[in-house]
């Protein structure tokens, strides 16, 4: 048998500390005694150790997340173990599978019918990306297209301990929120996704002017993207790519010369 | 009679409680038989095969013992005996790739002509099935399966591309990973290493006879290096998550 | 329980394939005999076809239409076939469960804009396959009751499974894609689109003018509540919709049910909610891609799948698999068989109301399964073990002896305790005793396979009647059980754990020493031209691949006949006269997989 994973940073650092107070010292011998903490800690402490996910699985992942929350592992240890099957009652939607476009418009009328505030893991290289089906026809290329995502966990299937790192880097996140910044305190709330429809092919009402405009152009738009291969070209390349994406395969591609060099 | 089913499987339930808790008693401290503790109060589990139940495994602070073969993501070795990365950008790996999530840039060298060496070596972990083919059909031995599945983060994109520098690893941690296949993958290379040695042997010894000069290090030097080496990959592994946070 | 289990039988002898071909075509002079590879079909015209069938069904014996499937053969490369022939042909397996054997394979060319007529009078299972065929081809079936789309939606541009129909992703129409080596600037697909989605709409359409489309809602099924007056109390029927997202539909499936009080007057099932494109990418990949893919069809059971796809190579290339591979694909699948029964029995219990205690200690001893899959495999569902002509790696040490213990000792006891646990339970006889009846020629005239006809009585199981691998060397029974309720539905799935228990046990006894990959291996396979069905007895019903080659090196037709899917064929004729919670439990005893139904 192998040997034991590497030595993972101290991801659960001791409960107490990091919820005490940074600014306000307290007296050498009182330490054990006095806790001096601000509403957000312990607002958020007490959130994100009951979450409420929603009984919610698309596909092959979700057997994972049954294994997950089933004897072994056990999702109860993390305060987890209520899956609700009503939105109205969760606060945590885990996409675990295949988004595919049929599915879509079920998925964002449940994300809106979530209590606040809600959040999003996707589960798998599917809600991640497409996964595997990707280049699918009735897939989606990611949840994160149609309502935000709060967690990325990559793998097919991820592993249930791949799903728990991803819930604790969830709790991480809900660490970070504050109160008097949050959306869903501010008096307009925090807004609905509009729900896409089904014509000819999946729409989103936010992007309804794009398409008109494409659609209207009088090309034939998006029919026969293989279209640069027959002039030998190659499709894709580092088009529309964020800076941070850029800065990132840039240095990667230095780090490469520099060992060629080297 | 009407109830004893219910009353039967109520005595079930009960039965499984009260296990739990004789299991505990009987097996304390010693519960954990085969676990491995790591200091930091990181344990292993392993649970033999003849214990009653299933143990639960208490993430973080516990992990299950990954067997050998599991597989993630890949990752690209960088061979710290030659120090340089083996894979050659043959596109093997990127043509049997079900999902076709791996890109390949060959290197050239400065007159423009192609060496066999990957300038870009791209992973999309959004699209890969963890098929293993790469793995598989790699004839350099230059890809493998990390046992890493810890790779959440709150981006998708570009930080779940994974890049060169960040899928490659030093050997020693495949090896630690992999032990048995690493034993066999390296007797194997070196009797192609020695057949390919002894053709050069035969064909130098035509020309002229020459002195072999290889000196293999000592084993304990070369050990400590390995896990030299390990804490390394391990701290790499450790940054590349934080960098990712 | 034993007292309950009627003896094992088998079926008479095997069907004579080429004396009933004989047959339709002694009744149909114009048919055509053909020869493609390993298989021998007749050609029939569309007007024809339903002689044909019927010939083949009262006097050849046929009595379950297995498959029906088309192929577009407009951009084919081999040299068997005419160029100018019909575009489309639509296939027909059948075969026969009293006799087992081999399947009697009919083709029907049609050209684009021809319909030919429905199979559903004589073969009424013919109904979802047909309606999937129009769905991605585009072929009308004259005279079908129900022809609307089925896995993709009403007013979807298209009918994506034509060879010349491209996503807004596509790229090229084979893999491997050249833009990855080796000259490759990671792309993404998103940028391709100036939406950023895999999405694409036919010119001059404006969004503003779509229309929320109406709903299809079924009316009564149901012959007693409007025909018949008498007893019947008139009350006002509801619609009510179940799914896509409900706890109970196991998965993403929605049932349009129509209800009179509590009474269900007519079900509707909608799918596609998982529609993966597992064919359309199954076509572009080269043919070794596609065994990660088939993990992914019915996700807790990979090696059945994985078996089902090489076993159609295998015969397509004519391949020898080793003793010792053949012994570890029988305890592989048998192994994912305890599993899936396991998984299902636990969450029929679910679905009656015993929320997650029994599932959960059905599911525990699948963990140790899955630890023996993971470290033979490296992965825990997604195993990808199974090679055209063997297995990936032989088995790791000490692994044999972990699963001797766990077939053993561990397996029969946990099913012994799942025993005792509920098949005495009367919640489990009350509500599943006498609910969900289907008489066993109805279920067959259905489609239905697998574990469903078996708790109706009828000992038809391919293992035995068409032994595939090294079947026949061991010894196990069919189980059979007569009443063909949910409680036999649930409870024949405890005996066939049993029986594989059984075969896992002796194949570990006897499991030779040897080669586990026949032939050079490699990744690239160009099986000569052809057509072959491989299936195998999946622990749904019958997994079968139907699969064309043109000699390239990648599949040309990849065609996967779901049991989960064609069980559903049965659904509403089963559910309707119950009440709604009862639809509830016999959909969770047909033990469907979202993967597989929608693929
Ligand atoms: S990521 Fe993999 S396991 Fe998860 S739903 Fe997608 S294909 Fe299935
Ligand atoms: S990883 Fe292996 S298969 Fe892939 S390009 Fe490098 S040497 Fe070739
Ligand atoms: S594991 Fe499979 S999907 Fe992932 S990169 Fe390798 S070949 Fe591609």
């Amino acid at each position: 048998m192998s040997l034991a994973p590497p030595n993972f940073p101290d991801l659960k650092t001791d409960q107490v500390e990091s919820y005490l107070h940074p600014s306000v010292s307290v007296p050498e011998g009182l330490n054990n005694n006095v806790l001096v903490t601000t509403i957000d800690r312990l607002y958020n402490w007490s959130r994100r150790s009951s979450m409420w996910p929603l009984l919610f699985g698309l596909a092959c992942c979700a057997i994972e997340m049954i294994a997950t929350a089933s004897s072994r592992f056990d999702l109860s240890r993390f305060g987890m173990e209520v899956m609700r099957p009503s939105p109205r009652q969760s606060d945590l939607m885990i996409v675990s599978g295949t988004v595919t476009k049929k599915m879509v418009p079920a998925i964002v009328r449940i994300y809106n019918q979530m209590a606040e505030p809600r959040y999003v893991i996707a589960m798998g290289a599917c809600a991640t990306g497409g996964g595997p089906f990707k280049e699918g026809y009735n897939v989606v290329s990611g949840i994160d297209k149609y309502v935000p995502v709060d967690v990325y966990i990559p793998g097919c299937p991820p592993t249930p301990e791949a799903l728990m790192f991803g819930l604790m880097k969830m709790h991480q996140k809900v660490d970070t929120q504050s109160v008097t910044t949050a959306d869903w305190y501010k008096r307009e709330g925090s807004a609905f996704v509009p729900v896409p429809h089904l014509g000819p092919d999946i729409f989103d009402p936010r992007q309804a002017d794009l398409i008109r405009a494409e659609t209207m152009s009088g090309e034939a738009v998006a029919a026969d993207t293989g279209g640069d291969r027959a002039e030998g070209g190659v499709p894709g390349g580092l088009r529309n790519l964020g800076e941070k994406a850029k800065a990132r395969i840039a240095q990667a591609k230095e780090r490469a010369a520099a060992r060629l060099a080297g | 009679m009407f109830g004893t089913g219910l009353l039967k499987g109520l005595g079930i339930t009960f039965k499984h409680l009260v296990d739990t808790y004789k299991d505990d008693i009987q097996s304390t401290p010693a519960r954990y038989q085969g676990s491995d503790d790591r200091g930091k109060g990181l344990k292993v589990i392993d649970q033999p095969v003849d214990q009653e139940g299933l143990l639960t495994i208490q993430y973080p602070e516990e992990r299950r013992l990954l067997p050998e073969r599991f597989r993630y993501i890949p990752m690209l070795i960088w061979d710290t005996e030659t120090d340089e990365e083996r894979c050659t950008a043959c596109g093997i790996c990127a043509k049997v790739c079900p999902p076709q999530c791996i890109w390949i840039t060959r290197a050239t060298d400065e007159a423009g002509k192609p060496v066999t060496r990957p300038q870009d070596f791209f992973i999309d972990a959004t699209i890969c099935m963890s098929c293993n083919y790469c793995v598989e059909f790699c004839p350099f031995d230059a890809i493998k399966m990390d046992h890493d599945a810890e790779l959440a983060s709150f981006e998708r994109f570009p930080h779940l591309v994974y890049d060169k520098g960040e899928l490659t690893v030093p050997l020693d941690y495949y090896a630690a990973l992999w032990p048995t296949q690493y034993a066999e993958e390296q007797e194997r290379r070196a009797q192609e290493a020695a057949e390919a040695r002894a053709k050069e042997e035969a064909k130098a010894a035509r020309a002229a006879v020459k002195k072999e000069e290889e000196e293999a290090p000592a084993p304990e030097a070369k050990l400590s290096r390995a896990e030299e080496l390990k804490q390394k990959a391990m701290e790499r592994a450790r940054q590349r998550r934080e960098a990712q946070s | 329980m034993s007292d309950i289990v009627a003896p094992s039988t088998t079926v008479a002898g095997p069907l004579d394939v080429a004396g009933t071909l004989a047959l339709v075509q002694e009744a149909l002079p114009d048919a055509k005999p053909v020869s493609a590879g390993p298989t021998d079909y007749l050609e029939v015209a569309p007007d024809q076809l339903i002689e044909a069938l019927q010939v083949l069904r009262d006097q050849g014996g046929c009595d379950l239409l297995s498959s029906i499937t088309c192929t577009d053969y407009l951009s084919y490369q081999g040299r068997a076939r005419a160029k100018d022939g019909p575009r489309f042909e639509v296939v027909y397996h059948l075969y026969s469960t009293a006799q087992g054997g081999d399947c009697v394979v009919l083709h029907v060319p049609v050209d684009d804009g021809e319909s030919l007529p429905t199979a559903t009078p004589v073969y009424p299972g013919a109904n979802l396959q047909e309606r999937e065929v129009w769905d991605l081809y585009g072929l009308v079936f004259d005279g079908h009751p129900n022809l609307r789309r089925i896995l993709l939606w009403e007013g979807f541009e298209g009918h994506p499974m034509r060879k010349d129909w491209h996503e807004a992703y596509y790229e090229e129409d084979q893999k491997p894609f050249r833009s990855r080596h080796p000259r490759a600037d990671f792309a993404r697909s998103e940028d391709k689109v100036p939406w950023g989605k895999n999405t694409r709409y036919p010119a001059d359409w404006d969004p503003d003018d779509w229309q929320e489309p109406v709903t299809y809602v079924p009316v009564s099924q149901d012959p007693r509540s409007r025909n018949g007056a008498g007893d019947h109390l008139s009350t006002e029927s509801v619609v009510v919709n179940l799914g896509p997202h409900h706890p109970s539909t196991h998965g993403v499936f929605r049932m349009i049910v129509r209800i009179e009080g509590e009474t269900v007057i007519a079900l509707e099932p909608d799918m596609g909610y998982l529609h993966r494109n597992h064919e359309k990418i199954g076509e572009r990949n080269t043919w070794l891609m596609n065994m990660p893919f088939t993990d992914r069809l019915d996700y807790i059971n990979s090696m059945s799948n994985n078996w089902g796809y090489a076993l159609a190579v295998e015969k397509l290339m004519g391949l020898e698999v080793p003793e010792r591979a053949e012994y570890l694909r029988v305890i592989m699948a048998e192994l994912s068989r305890i599993v899936n029964h396991l998984w299902s029995i636990g969450f029929i219990l679910n679905d009656l109301g015993a929320l997650q205690t029994p599932a959960l200690y059905a599911i525990e001893e699948r963990e140790m399964i899955l630890d023996l899959f993971e470290s033979v495999s490296g992965a825990r569902m997604m195993c990808n073990y199974l090679r055209f002509g063997g297995v990936h790696r032989d088995l790791p040490a000490g692994w044999a002896e972990r699963a001797r213990y766990v077939v053993h000792e561990r397996l029969p006891r946990a099913l012994d305790q799942l025993d005792d646990l509920l098949s005495g339970n009367e919640i489990v006889n009350t509500r599943g005793r006498g609910v969900g009846y289907l008489s066993a020629e109805q279920l067959i005239s259905l489609s239905v396979t697998g574990p469903m006809i078996r708790a109706a009585g009828v000992p038809y199981d391919i293992r035995r009647c068409e032994p595939y691998g090294v079947y026949d060397r061991f010894d196990f029974d069919i189980p059979t059980l007569p009443h063909s309720d949910v409680y036999d539905r649930y409870y024949i799935r405890l005996l066939e754990a049993r029986e594989s228990v059984r075969i896992v046990q002796q194949a570990l006894a006897g499991l030779p020493e040897g080669d586990i990959l026949a032939g050079k291996g490699g990744y690239v396979f160009r099986p000569p031209e052809g057509e072959a069905y491989g299936r195998v007895e999946g622990p749904k019903g019958e997994l079968g691949f139907y699969l064309v080659s043109d000699g390239k090196p990648n599949p040309y037709r990849y065609h996967i006949r779901a049991p989960s899917y064609i069980n559903l064929n049965a659904l509403a004729p089963m559910t309707v006269g119950y009440k709604v919670a009862d639809a509830i439990v016999i959909l969770g005893a047909i033990d469907i997989v979202l993967g597989e139904v929608d693929r």
